[in-house]
C-alpha cells in the first residue's frame, strides 16, 4: 500500500472521466433508453421534415377526396374537410412536441427549484412556498386555462406558459417531502460544515438524489401537457383551427372512429411512440444517474 | 464427551444473484455443548450471520443451505416453517443485534414477551404477563411491573436489548443464538449486556453461539471460538489456545490490530494490509494469501483444509499451510507493516480554546401549537484545549453531549454560553467575513460513518475536491490538490472515477479524510472515526491518522467511545457525563492512574483481548444508565450512579448531592469530583 512511501504521488496513468461522460457512458449500455432516443429522433425528424413525405400542405383542402382511406393520393388518408392527414400528423406532431416538452421543462424545472429550496431553507421560506403551492392547488387551473387561451384567441405560446403556471404544484409537494428526509443527511451536514453555499447543497447534493422522481416527473409531465392541451382542444378552447395538434386532430377524430378509423388512429399511434419514447428514455437517465442499479454499472 | 447440543457439518450458505451463485459460508463444522459458549469470529462479509441464520433457517427463500445441523440429534435442515415454529422461540433463542428493529414498536414490551411465552405454552393472558414480567426482572429491568407497560421507544438501547435477551430466554430454549449483541451499545452498557447473557446461559443451561467481531468480547465470554474468513473457517481453537498461541497469521494479526486500554505503555498496533475479498472475487488459494505476510507460493495454489495443530488429534484446528511458524510468535514480528505511533512536534499553539461552553435545547410539545415543556441542557460546562500537532479524545457514554460539542464548534458561530477560540480568533466576535474565508477551511470534519458521509450520487474526485471549491480554488489547482491529497491517504489511482459504493469502508473513510485534509486545515475533529469499519482496516485507518498529524502538526479533537481506540492515538483525554467534563488531562495518566470514578467505571467496563486477564480482573460495574439532561442535579451530575458514594461519610455524600464539583488541578490532570 502505498501508505509507507508517502512522498511520491502517483498520477492516475489515465484521464480522469468527468461526471457526465460517465453518465452517458452509462446511459448508452441500455439498450431500451437507446431505443426511446432513436424513437424519439425519428419523431423529431417526422415532425420537421416529414411535410417532403407529401405533395400536401396540412391547410389544403382536396376537395375530390373527402374522408377518404389511405391510398396513394394520400398515404394517411384524409379527414371530413379533405386535409391530408399526414402533412396534419406533421404539423400536429411539432406542435404538440413543443407544448409538452417545453410545459414539462418548465413543470420539472419550477418544481424542482420550489419544492428542494424550501425543503432545505425551512422557515419562512418553507410556510410561504406551501402556501402557494395549496392557493395554487384550490384554484379551478382549468377553467382559467379555458377563459385565458380563450381570450388570448388560441395562441399556442400563451398556452404553454398557462399549462406551466398550473401544473408544477403536485411535482412540487413531491419534490419538497422528499427533500425533507434528504436534509437530514449526513453528507449534507458534512457539506455544511465544509462551508459549501447553501444554494450550492440543493444544486449538487439535494436535487441529484431527486433524479429519478424528477425524471419520471418530466416523463409523465410530457403526457399530462399534452393531454391538458387536448382536453382543452377538444372543448374549443386551447389549439384552434386552422392551427392543429395531435390533441385537435384526436378530437376530431374520435367522433369518427368506427366509420373513419385512420383519422383516429395515425395521431394516436404518434402519441403513442411520443410518450413510450419518453418513458424509455426516463428509465435509461435514471438508471444512469443512479449508482446503485445494477443494470447500468455492468460491464 | 457426551452429545453436543448443536452440531453443524460442512455447511453451505448459497445466495443467488445476478453474476451468478454466491457462497456465503463454504464448508464449516463445529459444535456446542449445553451449557458453553462457541463465538463465530469474523469481520463483515466473512458470513458468520449467514451462517447463523441459516442454522435458524431465517435466511431468504432464495438462499440454498446445504450440509447437516442438528440439534440434540434431530436435523434442522430442510423442516417446513411450520416445524420451524416449532423449534425457534421454543429451542432456540435469537437475539439480534438491532434492537430497535427486533421489537414491534406498536406493542408494549410486555405483551411483547408474553407473546412469546403464549405461542410455546398454553398459559393463559394473565399468567404470560406475570411470566413477561418475572422475565423483564431476570434481565435487570428495573421496576419491571410498570414498565412492561410501556413501549419500545421508550426504552434505551440497552433496555431494549435486555428486552430482546427476555424474549429471547422466554421458553428457556437449548440454544441461544446471540448476533453482535452489543455492537450498538456503549462500552458500560456493552459489559451489563454480556453479564446478562452469561446469566440467562446459566439460568437456562443452554448453549450460546455468539457472533461478534470484537475479540475483547470472546476473550472474556466464550469457551471456544471459530475464526471465518471469506465463508470459511480458518481456525478453530479453545479460546485459550486461540489467544495464547494463534496458528493462522490473519487471527494474529487481529489480536494484534486489537488496541489493549489497560497496557502498561502505548503498544504499536499491527495493520492487516489490504480488504477482506469480495465473495465475488476469491482469490484461488488460500482466500488470504493476498494479504498475508507469510505467503508462499503454494498458498497460493489450493485453499488449505482445517487441520489439527500439533501432533495429536487436538481440538484446536487450523487452515494454514505455515501454522508451525505463526505459532508462539507475536503479531508484530510477522506483521512488518507496524504501525509506529509518531509523536509529533508539539507548539504551544493553541488551535482551539473551549471554556465554560453551554447549549440547551427547548423542548416542545404539540403539533400545531408548539409549547415549551422543557429544556434540554445538552452541554453546561465544557472547557479544554487542543494544541498544534495534539490529539484530545473526548469520551464518555453517548448522550454526554460529546457529538453536540463537536457540532457547536463546528458551526463556528457565537455559542450560546461560554467561549471557543479558534486559531485565536473568538468566534463570539469573529467577523462572519473572515469564517467564510479563513477559519472555515482551517476546521476539518471526518464524521463516523464514511458511508453516509459522502454524497453516493458523486464519485471520488468530486467529493474530495468539495471543499476546495466551496473556498474557492480554480479547476487546476482544485486538480493538483485532490491527486496530491488522494495520494497521501492512499487511495489506488483509479479510485477517483468510482462511486463511494464501490468503495470498500476502508477506503470509503481514507476519501473522508482525504476530503477532510485538502484544505490543509489546522483542526481536524472526528466524530468515531473507526467505529463504523471492520476490525482490520481500522488499525491502518488509525494510522493514517497518526502519520498526518505528525506530518502536518495537526490539532485533533476526536470523539469516541472505544477506549482500547483511544489509548492508541490521543495525547490528551476528557471525559464527559451529562454535558460536563470530569476529567481532562493526559493520555498516560488517564490510563495508569484515573481519578475520577466515572473514569475508573469507564475503563473497567473494556474487555481485554486476553482471557487470562480478561477474566481475572476486578471491575467497576456501574449500574443503570446516564439520566437524560432534563433536570440535571443540582450536585455532581455523576452522583445517582457514583460507585464511590456509599463508601463514603455522610457529609461528603451530603455534599455530593448539593454543590457541584468544579473542575480542579489535581497534579497533572483536571478532575470534578470532591472526593478524588
Amino acid at each position: 500500500m502505498a501508505e509507507t512511501r508517502v512522498s511520491k504521488y502517483i498520477e492516475p496513468p489515465h484521464l480522469r472521466l468527468s461526471r457526465n461522460r460517465l453518465y452517458r457512458r452509462r446511459f448508452a449500455r441500455n439498450r431500451g433508453a437507446m431505443i426511446g432516443l432513436m424513437l424519439l429522433g425519428f419523431l423529431v425528424i417526422y415532425a420537421t421534415l416529414g411535410g417532403l413525405l407529401t405533395p400536401w400542405h396540412w391547410s389544403d383542402q382536396d376537395f375530390l377526396a373527402l374522408t377518404e382511406r389511405p391510398s396513394g393520393r394520400h398515404l394517411m388518408g384524409t379527414n371530413q374537410g379533405g386535409g391530408d392527414v399526414l402533412a396534419q400528423t406533421v404539423v400536429g406532431l411539432r406542435r404538440s412536441l413543443m407544448i409538452g416538452l417545453s410545459v414539462s421543462c418548465m413543470t420539472t424545472l419550477i418544481s424542482a427549484m420550489v419544492g428542494a429550496f424550501a425543503a432545505y431553507f425551512g422557515g419562512w421560506i418553507e410556510r410561504l412556498a406551501l402556501a402557494l403551492i395549496h392557493f395554487l392547488l384550490i384554484v379551478p387551473s382549468f377553467l382559467v386555462l379555458a377563459l385565458v387561451s380563450n381570450r388570448v384567441g388560441g395562441d399556442w405560446l400563451v398556452l404553454v406558459f398557462a399549462l406551466a403556471l398550473f401544473g408544477w404544484m403536485i411535482a412540487a409537494r413531491g419534490v419538497w417531502s422528499m427533500s425533507t428526509s434528504l436534509r437530514e443527511r449526513d453528507y449534507i451536514l458534512a457539506a455544511e460544515f465544509m462551508g459549501v453555499p447553501k444554494w450550492r447543497i440543493v444544486l449538487r447534493h439535494i436535487l441529484p438524489h431527486l433524479s429519478s422522481l424528477l425524471v419520471v416527473n418530466f416523463s409523465l409531465g410530457v403526457t399530462a401537457a399534452v393531454l391538458a392541451e387536448t382536453s382543452l382542444s377538444f372543448l374549443g378552447f386551447g389549439v384552434k383551427p386552422p392551427d392543429v395538434s395531435l390533441g385537435s386532430m384526436l378530437a376530431d377524430g374520435a367522433g369518427v372512429i368506427s366509420s373513419a378509423s385512420w383519422l383516429f388512429a395515425f395521431p394516436a399511434a404518434f402519441l403513442l411512440l411520443f410518450t413510450m419514447s419518453m418513458t424509455l428514455i426516463a428509465d435509461g437517465v435514471r438508471d444512469a444517474l443512479d449508482p446503485v442499479s445494477a443494470e447500468a454499472s455492468r460491464r | 464427551m457426551n452429545e453436543p447440543l448443536l452440531s453443524v457439518r460442512n455447511m453451505y450458505v448459497t445466495f443467488s444473484s445476478e453474476h451468478g451463485p454466491v457462497d456465503a459460508v463454504r464448508g464449516i463444522s463445529f459444535d456446542i455443548h449445553a451449557g458453553q459458549t462457541l463465538a463465530l469470529v469474523g469481520e463483515s462479509g466473512s458470513g458468520k450471520s449467514a451462517l447463523a441464520m441459516g442454522i435458524v433457517g431465517l435466511l431468504p427463500p432464495s438462499a440454498r443451505v446445504t450440509g447437516e445441523v442438528h440439534l440434540d440429534g434431530q436435523s434442522l435442515l430442510g423442516m417446513s416453517d411450520q416445524q420451524w415454529s416449532g423449534i425457534r422461540g421454543r429451542r432456540v433463542g435469537v437475539v439480534f443485534q438491532e434492537s430497535l428493529s427486533a421489537l414491534t414498536p406498536t406493542m408494549s414490551l410486555g405483551k411483547q414477551v408474553a407473546a412469546a411465552v403464549r405461542v410455546h405454552t398454553n398459559l393463559s393472558k394473565r399468567l404470560a404477563w406475570d411470566r413477561a414480567v418475572e422475565l423483564l426482572d431476570m434481565v435487570g429491568i428495573a421496576d419491571p411491573g410498570r414498565r412492561a407497560h410501556e413501549y419500545p421507544h421508550q426504552f434505551s438501547g440497552g433496555m431494549r436489548q435486555r428486552a430482546v435477551i427476555a424474549i429471547a430466554i422466554a421458553n428457556a430454549p437449548d440454544l441461544i443464538i446471540a448476533d453482535e449483541p452489543t455492537t450498538a451499545l456503549d462500552v458500560t452498557v456493552q459489559a451489563q449486556i454480556l453479564e446478562v447473557l452469561e446469566q440467562a446461559k446459566a439460568e437456562t443451561g443452554a448453549g450460546v453461539l455468539l457472533i461478534t467481531h470484537d475479540l475483547g468480547v470472546v476473550a472474556g465470554h466464550a469457551d471456544n471460538a471459530v475464526v471465518m474468513y471469506a465463508g470459511r473457517a480458518v481456525e478453530h481453537a479453545s479460546v485459550e489456545d486461540l489467544y495464547r498461541s494463534p496458528a493462522m497469521p490473519y487471527t494474529l494479526g487481529l489480536i494484534g490490530s486489537v488496541p489493549d486500554a489497560g497496557a502498561a505503555h502505548r503498544r504499536s498496533l499491527v495493520s492487516i494490509d489490504g480488504e477482506p475479498p469480495s465473495a465475488l472475487n476469491r482469490p484461488s488459494g488460500c482466500p488470504f494469501a493476498p494479504r498475508c505476510p507469510l505467503v508462499t507460493d503454494a498458498c497460493k495454489d489450493a485453499e488449505p483444509e482445517l487441520v489439527p495443530v500439533g501432533a495429536e488429534a487436538s481440538a484446536h484446528t487450523v487452515a494454514c499451510l505455515r501454522f508451525a511458524e505463526v505459532q508462539g510468535r507475536r503479531p508484530d514480528e510477522v506483521f512488518r507493516n507496524i504501525a509506529t505511533v509518531v509523536s509529533g512536534t508539539l507548539s504551544d499553539e493553541r488551535v482551539l480554546r473551549v471554556r465554560g461552553l453551554g447549549r440547551t435545547f427547548p423542548i416542545t410539545k404539540g403539533e400545531i401549537f408548539r409549547r415549551k415543556v422543557g429544556i434540554l441542557h445538552a452541554l453546561s460546562d465544557v472547557s479544554f484545549e487542543v494544541r498544534a500537532g495534539e490529539t484530545l479524545c473526548i469520551v464518555g457514554e453517548s448522550g454526554g453531549g460529546k457529538t453536540t460539542t463537536l457540532l457547536e464548534i463546528l458551526r463556528l458561530r457565537p455559542p450560546e454560553r461560554g467561549l471557543v477560540e479558534v486559531l485565536g480568533h473568538d468566534l463570539s466576535t469573529t467577523s462572519a467575513h473572515l469564517v467564510k474565508t479563513r477559519l472555515r477551511q482551517s476546521v476539518q470534519l471526518v464524521m463516523q460513518d464514511p458511508q453516509a458521509a459522502l454524497d453516493p450520487r458523486l464519485p471520488v474526485f468530486d467529493l474530495i475536491a468539495e471543499p476546495l471549491r466551496a473556498a474557492g480554488y480554480g479547476a487546476h489547482a482544485t486538480k493538483v490538490r485532490v491527486l496530491e491529497v488522494s495520494g497521501l491517504v492512499g487511495l489506488p489511482p483509479d479510485g477517483l472515477d468510482r462511486f463511494p459504493i464501490s468503495l470498500s469502508g476502508g477506503q470509503r473513510q481514507r476519501v473522508a479524510i482525504a476530503r477532510a485534509l485538502v484544505t490543509q486545515p489546522r483542526l481536524l475533529v472526528l466524530d468515531e472515526p473507526v467505529s463504523a469499519l471492520d476490525v482490520s482496516t481500522r488499525a491502518s485507518v488509525l494510522n493514517l491518522l497518526a502519520r498526518v498529524k505528525a506530518e502536518f502538526g495537526l490539532a485533533m479533537l476526536i470523539v469516541a467511545h472505544d477506549l482500547a481506540m483511544v489509548r492508541h492515538i490521543a495525547d490528551r483525554i476528557a471525559v464527559m457525563y451529562l454535558g460536563h467534563v470530569l476529567e481532562e488531562g493526559p493520555a498516560e495518566s488517564f490510563f495508569k492512574s484515573p481519578r475520577h470514578p466515572y473514569t475508573r467505571a469507564l475503563l473497567s467496563a473494556v474487555p481485554v483481548a486476553d482471557p487470562g486477564r480478561e477474566r481475572n480482573r476486578s471491575r467497576v460495574v456501574l449500574t443503570g444508565e446516564q439520566p437524560s439532561a432534563w433536570t440535571p442535579a443540582a450536585g455532581c451530575v455523576f452522583a445517582a450512579r457514583c460507585p464511590l458514594r456509599p463508601t463514603l461519610s455522610k457529609e461528603i455524600q451530603q455534599r455530593c448531592h448539593l454543590e457541584r464539583p468544579a473542575l480542579i488541578d489535581c497534579s497533572d490532570a483536571r478532575v470534578a469530583c470532591h472526593v478524588a
